[in-house]
């Protein structure tokens, strides 16, 4: 028997009876993964995100053609419809195909007119051999998940852009763009506003002040005329790389303040919780302090805080693009395909240019909703 | 009163200050100084540069000496009403600017009264019948609202009025009024047009401001003065307005802070997409063709709006709050 407050031994033997299986004990993160699974919404949520980065990751494999692959026959083309079966002579057989297109050229308008043409049968499969791509810029390849077994068909699934270029593939790899800037830029803010709201919480006093002097102040100025005009800056000559990291920069430096506002918050009600006391009493080095014992309880709001943040990033990156500040071609995202859709003439012949317009919603609708589920889950021992 | 709008006022000198060097740092980023610019426009159409006109704007702008001089240089001109020279129209900034930014204004101001008449019912209602129908409606649709960038709700209208209706809805005026002086049938024609622009750029904010009124009541609903007003046979409709939605009212109007930025950046988008003779077309094209004092006289413009619009919501939460009035 051990003495009424050995609390030493008393842990030590709640460990053994933990290890034993005598005694069922649930992990925090256990504890917060049952209450967000029980809300409905966000699971469906996590599962589009998973999906769309799954999109993002695979981008060369799933896209039919490369990007970067124009065609002037079929300048703007629309979408062709996918038949499953094919009737002709011999009967009607499960036969994938689409049709190809007859055009002519309206002698009015010069515009390329299109119409299906059910002489072309264009047999489609999965996994066909098509454009040799790296993936990922290491392996080379050239099956794609989904295209017209032979290479030279015409495929437009949801059809073509001005310069006939495929907007499936287009759209595929934009979103390889547009969600990793979410996640890097993500990544850039975390870490600014990791260290300033650290600081701001744990310190407090006059640093603490100033630090929330800026936010405030930030938070005031318009975004949009801020970001155009840092962007604007930017020399024309560089490469589209640099531009990618220039404009994610742009967009961490105002995308920091919310999660140091998160951060700070939980460090202010930390700080008087009686376990930190307690290591601080017993004298605990402030880093240890703050790692050990501080951190795994702020680990889940900034999660929270990071997927809430990752839409606003998408959603002014898709922003400036389309202004034509943001990222350039031939560097390919939402933003910068919707930039083809921005006069009426465009939309009006091809308003299938509006489907990177219908991604953009669905991913930040997506993390909204997602966020949400793992804020509300965030404190398991909430009520 | 007086005594607390000067404090607020005199509050307000350091974020001018803040947003004022913030322009500048934008003007000054671009590689190169304006006059090399202009000077290598000029020469591009052929025509002599004039040295001494070159050296006299050197000078004006204090131009070779440092930083903290060409900032006050600057910011001393825009003290006397000169925002410096457009190099791309050739004319003083001041001109161009105003009319614009009046026009920027307008938008803003009309937006955000219509926000707050469209939020104010809907959030009380989907507050009082939690969980109904209507509730259940705006959620979703605050959701929606969020997730669509507004120049994407500008283009899908651009096409749906074009294609179903025929009308196209782009500027603010029909040719006819455009230049006509200010008359009754002019104002009703600008509302015509205006409506377009106001839905747009309010929507997303509108789906916010109506959840945050949503939940602010909902705290008050239950809390134990209303039960008491309730027994004390106080009819519902007369019991809600009069005592929870007053409380909730508060962090309603505060949140014109961060409101006013988003309808301010939501407006410079959209314009851009609408073709409105507002102030965001002129600061994209003078931020791409690097015309920079117009785009600074553009961002300090609308910062100081932001900071115009704070302090009205300030007073406003002064005027309903005693509490804050009198601190």
């Amino acid at each position: 028997m051990s003495a009424p407050f050995d609390t030493a031994k008393d842990a030590e033997l709640l460990d053994q009876q933990v290890h034993a299986g005598s005694l069922v004990a649930a992990s925090q993160w256990a504890l917060i993964w049952h209450k967000f699974s029980r809300h409905r919404v966000a699971m469906v949520a996590l599962v589009v995100v998973v999906l769309i980065y799954l999109v993002a990751a695979f981008a060369e494999f799933l896209a039919p053609y490369d990007p970067g692959k124009f065609d002037p026959r079929y300048t703007f083309a629309p979408p062709q419809q996918i038949h499953l079966f094919l009737t002709d002579e011999e009967g009607t057989r499960f036969a994938p195909h689409v049709l190809g297109y007859k055009s002519q050229v309206d002698p009015k308008s010069f515009r390329r007119l299109f119409q299906p043409d059910p002489e072309k049968v264009i047999p489609i499969g999965f996994f066909v051999e098509g454009q040799p791509y790296k993936f990922w810029g290491i392996w080379e390849a050239n099956r794609h998940f989904l295209g017209p077994v032979d290479k030279a068909d015409p495929f437009f699934l949801i059809g073509g852009d001005r310069l006939g270029r495929d907007l499936l593939s287009r759209t595929i790899h934009g979103t390889r763009i547009s969600m990793s800037i979410g996640l890097v830029g993500v990544t850039f803010s975390l870490i600014i506003g990791l260290i300033l709201g650290g600081i701001s919480g744990y310190r407090g006093g006059l640093v603490d002040r100033v630090i929330q002097r800026v936010i405030e102040f930030i938070r005031s100025v318009p975004t949009i005329p801020l970001w155009l005009g840092l962007a604007a800056a930017m020399p024309k000559d560089w490469p589209p790389l640099q531009v990618y990291f220039a404009i994610l920069i742009i967009l961490s430096l105002i995308g920091w303040t919310e999660i140091a506002r998160v951060v700070r918050g939980r460090f202010l009600s930390l700080r008087r919780e009686d376990f930190v006391i307690a290591a601080r009493l017993d004298g605990v080095s402030e880093f240890r302090l703050i790692m050990r014992h501080m951190m795994p309880s702020l680990y889940s709001h900034i999660i929270a805080a990071i997927t809430l943040a990752i839409p606003n990033m998408i959603l002014a990156e898709t922003a400036l693009s389309f202004l034509g500040l943001g990222l350039q071609p031939p560097i390919v995202s939402w933003g910068v395909l919707l930039q083809d859709a921005q006069n009426l003439r465009a939309i009006t012949q091809a308003p299938w240019q509006f489907v990177p317009g219908v991604c953009v919603v669905v991913a930040v609708l997506a993390l909204n909703f997602l966020g949400d589920g793992v804020r509300d889950a965030a404190d398991p021992y909430a009520k | 009163m007086l005594i607390f709008i000067l404090k607020r006022v005199a509050g307000m000198i350091p974020a001018m200050f803040a947003i004022s060097i913030l322009a500048f740092t934008v003007i000054q980023l671009p590689p190169g100084d304006y006059v090399s610019t202009y000077a290598a426009q000029i020469a591009q159409t052929g025509e002599a540069v004039d040295s001494a006109v070159l050296a006299n704007l050197r000078e004006r702008y204090g131009l070779g000496e440092n930083v903290a001089v060409q900032y006050f240089k600057w910011i001393g001109g825009i003290a006397r009403g000169d925002f410096g020279q457009s190099f791309e129209w050739n004319q003083p900034v001041t001109e161009l600017v105003w009319g614009r930014m009046g026009m920027t204004a307008l938008i803003s101001f009309l937006t955000l009264i219509t926000m707050w008449a469209v939020s104010l019912p809907i959030g009380i209602i989907s507050a009082v019948r939690q969980y109904s129908v209507i509730d259940y409606l705006t959620t979703t649709f605050a959701f929606l609202a969020t997730a669509v960038p507004e120049f994407l709700v500008a283009i899908v209208l651009l096409y749906i009025s074009t294609m179903w209706f025929g009308v196209s809805v782009g500027g603010l005026f029909s040719p006819a009024f455009e230049n006509a002086p200010f008359s009754l049938a002019k104002v009703l024609d600008f509302l015509q047009h205006a409506w377009i622009p106001i839905l747009v750029i309010g929507l997303g904010s509108t789906a916010a401001l109506t959840r945050i009124m949503r939940a602010n009541l909902l705290d008050e609903l239950h809390k134990p003065y209303v039960e008491a007003a309730r027994a004390k046979g106080l009819p519902e409709g007369r019991l809600v307005l009069t005592y929870p939605v007053r409380v909730a009212l508060n962090p309603f109007i505060s949140t014109i802070g961060w409101v006013l930025p988003a309808l301010i950046s939501g407006e410079l988008i959209v314009s851009t997409v609408l073709n409105l003779p507002t102030a965001g077309p002129l600061l994209l094209q003078a931020l791409k063709s690097q015309d920079m004092y117009l785009a600074g006289a553009f961002i300090l413009l609308t910062g100081g709006l932001v900071l115009i619009g704070t302090l009205i919501s300030d007073i406003l939460l002064a005027i309903s709050d005693p509490r804050i009035r009198l601190s």
